[in-house]
């Protein structure tokens, strides 16, 4: 064990620069944070993800922004493991009407200001599971949605991108707006 | 009849099926099903999935020493079938989901309860009479009685990034008296989707069931979908698929070895695999032009080639995880603290594995050889050379063992399918008519099961895929019985169960 951890001093590490939103909806997101939220809640979020009926492959890359070469907590991004601790919820899958009630309690658990990222195809629309008896089709039909991640899933550094728009405005391209966050 | 049947007796005995590939398919009478469920609760035969239909219900049968495999169907004109649980276990939760779905009921089933509805698709019965819903009816959890008992709910929002299910233990202090599952959160109704669905939309379908088995379920099907049309795939296809499935079983392997590791609280294990995790999926990105390979393989081959230029690459993924790797197994065996949480942690008895027809990692983990890559050698596997790892202590720690012999079995694989690629074409013109057909491919989780029947147009009238952890997941709750609550997570992470996959 103390060679491998002696070989992490010695290697220069892995983890790549930020990526950059460029997304016209991300932008436009990071224009609706208010700065007052802002200053409460600094540069760090804390990011509650709830299943909400994904195929798993949107969990597998959320997992993937933990590793070495995106090492999401550099950015004060966390995952925890409550949603009474959360600023954001990261909802995945079409909200299959199993998972609606948990959903919408998770959701009421956590505390304002909050948003909601909805993470994938599936989550916008309910994607190719839409129309079906057992999904209600997307994020937005239950919670109301902030942002939306596209992909199928969506890449790790796509989902770089959006968290970051979260907690910072781009000040040179952007005007700031009133806030449109509910207390 | 006093002497074991065979599978081409119970053939015989029933109205053999024409058009369905590549085993047979025969119409039986309630007395020949019934005298099937008494095999297979002789653990003569291995029961490998079993499904609704319209007014019919099917049941595949393995019979491991022999490599053979048939499908047997009852007419329920009644709505009724003999129940298949009542005398073999192993199929309570597929005739809960029968009876869920299609409103067929299992007589004297041993559990009434409902298993994917939970009472609020607004419909019951969604794929056979589609009765209007009434209201849910509460879910009672089976009861363990004694003294100084306490239960634990948890799920279906768990603390970790993890699909939804809920767990109800019942504990003795620490001790786990009772360890029962509900699932369904997760179920989108992919079955009803299919049903009219063309080829090329369902296996798209097939392909969102299980995000970390994209391409074992987009193999097993195409393999059915070839098998009921009679299709000749070309070698390439074979071969590439091939690639694919074992990119995919190293990333999954990877993955998990770090993950159990973790959920012992030995991160540096996670934070090495997680890496070595990353590069398989940045090479199958690079190679295929998507992470998990999503929507790479088609019915008749698969949807791209691989590019000369990307063999390096390849080439290069396999010599970094040759480069790391062997230091990670020594640091695993090494560590005694880790050590002293994964062996003899959650002992899966051999019997019940057999008696489960429990695949992959769980099953050989636990003395059962089946993998189908070996048994029912489909192509390209009969002409590559390759180990399938047996271990029999059945704990967290032989689970673990599995996994790392199985990435080394993957990689030698890989390599001999870069050395071997034959050249041609991708993809072979899929005819559009009426057939039926099964398949079973290894995914690195165990066994996938596909059968479907088309119409005459060449649309999906019925299409079943059956995930390895129908058999997985009520040995998990054997196998943590007597455990602590705290190793729950790590049992829990050694079996990695699909919930999708299970619940459709």
């Amino acid at each position: 064990m103390r060679k491998l951890l002696f070989q992490g001093l010695v290697r220069s590490p892995l983890t790549e620069p930020r990526p950059f939103a460029d997304d016209a909806e991300l932008i436009a997101l990071a224009t609706k944070l208010d700065s007052a939220a802002r200053r409460r809640l600094g540069r760090s979020l804390s990011i509650r993800e709830v299943d909400a009926g994904s195929c798993n492959g949107c969990e597998l890359e959320i997992h993937a922004l933990n590793n070495a070469f995106y090492d999401l907590e550099r950015f004060g991004l966390k995952f925890v493991a409550s949603p009474r601790h959360a600023d954001v919820l990261f909802v995945t899958g079409p909200v299959t009407k199993n998972m609606r009630e948990a959903l919408e309690r998770t959701y009421r658990a956590m505390p304002s200001p909050k948003w909601v990222v909805a993470v994938g195809d599936c989550a916008l629309d309910g994607g190719m599971f839409a129309g079906s008896y057992a999904v209600m089709g997307g994020v937005s039909t239950v919670l109301p949605v902030d942002l939306h991640i596209k992909g199928c899933p969506p890449r790790p550094q796509a989902l770089l991108a959006g968290l970051l728009a979260l907690i910072e405005a781009r000040r040179a391209n952007i005007n700031q707006h009133t806030a449109q966050v509910d207390p | 009849m006093q002497s074991i049947p065979t599978l081409a007796d119970i053939i015989g005995a029933g109205r053999k099926v024409a058009n369905h590939g590549p085993c047979p398919r025969a119409e039986v009478d309630a007395n020949v099903w019934q005298r099937v469920t008494g095999q297979l609760a002789a653990s003569q035969w291995t029961l490998s999935g079993l499904w609704g239909d319209a007014a019919a219900v099917h049941m595949a049968l393995l019979d491991e020493p022999a490599a053979e495999m048939i499908v047997v169907s009852l007419a329920c004109p009644d709505g009724r079938f003999p129940s298949v649980a009542q005398q073999h276990p192993p199929a309570i939760r597929l005739e809960r989901t029968i009876r869920d779905l299609f409103g067929l009921e299992p007589e004297n089933a041993p559990d009434p309860r409902p298993w994917l509805d939970h009472g609020r698709w607004g419909v019951r019965h969604p794929l056979g009479t589609k009765t209007m819903d009434v209201e849910a009816e509460p879910y009672t959890f089976l009861s363990a009685e004694g003294e100084s008992l306490h239960q634990i709910a948890v799920g279906p929002v768990h603390a970790g990034i993890i699909e939804p299910g809920h767990f109800r233990f019942h504990a003795n202090g620490e001790a786990v008296v009772r360890l029962e599952a509900r699932f369904g959160y997760a179920h989108k109704g992919v079955e009803a989707l299919m049903r009219g669905a063309d080829l090329e939309h369902a296996a798209k379908l097939a392909g969102r069931v299980c995000g970390d088995s994209t391409v074992a379920y987009t193999v097993a099907f195409a393999r059915a979908a070839e098998a009921a049309l009679g299709v000749d795939v070309p070698s390439r296809a074979h071969w590439l698929r091939a690639l694919m499935a074992e990119l995919e079983r190293l990333a999954n392997h990877l993955g998990d070895i770090g993950a159990i590791c973790n959920d012992a609280s030995f991160a540096l294990m996670q934070a090495h695999c997680a890496v070595l995790r990353e590069r398989v999926l940045r090479a199958a990105d690079l190679c295929f032009g998507h992470r998990l390979m999503r929507d790479c393989v088609v019915p008749g081959g698969v949807a791209l080639n691989l590019k000369d230029d990307s063999i390096p690459v390849l080439r290069e993924l396999l010599a970094e995880i040759g480069r790391r790797f062997p230091a990670l197994v020594e640091l695993y065996d090494n560590t005694a603290s880790l050590q002293d949480r994964t062996v003899a942690t959650g002992i899966l008895k051999p019997e019940l594995a057999q008696q489960y027809g429990a695949s992959g990692y769980v099953g050989r983990a636990s003395g059962r050889s089946f993998d189908a890559r070996r048994a029912l050698a489909y192509p390209p596997y009969d002409q590559l050379a390759f180990e399938v790892p047996v271990l029999h202590e059945g704990d967290v720690n032989a689970r673990v063992w599995i996994r790392i012999h199985e990435v080394k079995q993957s990689m030698m694989l890989i390599e001999q399918i870069l050395g071997g690629l034959p050249n041609g074409t991708l993809r072979a013109t899929i005819p559009s008519g009426a057939g039926e057909g099964l398949a079973i491919i290894e995914g690195f989780r165990g066994d996938v099961l596909a059968w479907l029947r088309l119409d005459v147009d060449g649309r999906v009238a019925r299409c079943h895929l059956r995930d390895p952890s129908w058999f997985q997941w009520p040995l998990l709750e054997a196998a943590i019985e007597g455990n602590i609550v705290a190793d729950f997570p790590l049992c829990n992470k050694s079996f990695n169960c699909a919930y999708s996959g299970c619940d459709l």
